[in-house]
């Protein structure tokens, strides 16, 4: 059973080294990510920010614009979730006092 | 199991080493908008720094430091902080979370919206770190000399 588990472990992660080699190379201008414009025509969000989260914020880290403000519905979901695991932790481990 | 016996070196170490780690923490917060770092990084500096105390001198002693039992209500106060900005911005006349309706008055939209993401740093980072040093105290929960 472990032989059979390891070879999965194996044929899979060789699936994906082969599905990797058909990613664009870092930096290729021509790739689909990394045109201005989605094959639909449509304007990409990612030239938009790169244009203008200096301006629109007045932040020079562009991640931390993007973090905070153009997705700041995304980072109070993570905070969220910080805090729902917190909370579980205290409820699962503490244990009641005993009043002996 | 191993008893906790004190030791000179270590607390000297942690003297010294511990308000460097807290200082240090605050400038990633605070410097976010012009370097990496911001709201997550600073406050798991932060809670490396508390946890740092309870590793080197027990548990009674890091009380004197911070209190476990404010951990928790210091997170949910970390989020209400980043709800409350939202909120403000949503009741004076904008979307919700859309800084550039902030009631303060004198800043051009664009320092309001880098205003807006200060304060919501400054509220992941208290939660991040009180939820950490809240995780490690439920975690030790219950052993005597820890």
């Amino acid at each position: 059973m472990k032989i059979i588990n390891g070879l999965l472990l194996i044929a899979f992660g060789a699936l994906l080294v082969y599905a990797s080699l058909g990613l664009p190379d870092r930096g290729v201008v021509d790739a689909v990510m990394h045109r201005e414009k989605s094959p639909a025509g449509s304007q990409g969000a990612s030239s938009y920010y790169i244009r203008n989260a200096d301006k629109d914020a007045n932040t020079p880290n562009m991640v931390t614009v993007i973090l905070a403000d153009y997705r700041g519905y995304d980072t109070l979901g993570e905070e969220t979730v910080i805090l729902t695991a917190g909370l579980i932790c205290f409820l699962v481990l503490r244990r009641k006092k005993n009043k002996s | 199991m191993l008893r906790y016996k004190s030791n000179l070196i270590i607390l000297m170490v942690r003297h010294v080493v511990c308000p460097f780690i807290m200082l240090f923490a605050l400038y990633v917060i605070f410097h976010g908008h012009y370097s990496p770092g911001g709201g997550f990084q600073g406050g798991t500096i932060m809670a490396a720094s508390l946890l740092l105390m309870r590793l080197a001198a027990g548990r009674e002693i890091a009380q004197l430091q911070f209190k476990s039992i404010l951990a928790t209500p210091l997170g949910s106060i970390g989020v209400l902080i980043y709800f409350g900005t939202g909120f403000t911005a949503l009741l004076s006349g904008g979307e919700f979370l859309n800084y550039r309706f902030l009631p303060f008055a004198g800043f051009t939209a664009a320092e309001l919206r880098s205003l807006g993401i200060l304060m919501v740093e400054i509220g992941v980072g208290l939660a991040v770190m009180a939820i950490l040093v809240a995780i490690y105290d439920d975690l030790l929960e219950g052993y005597p000399n820890d």
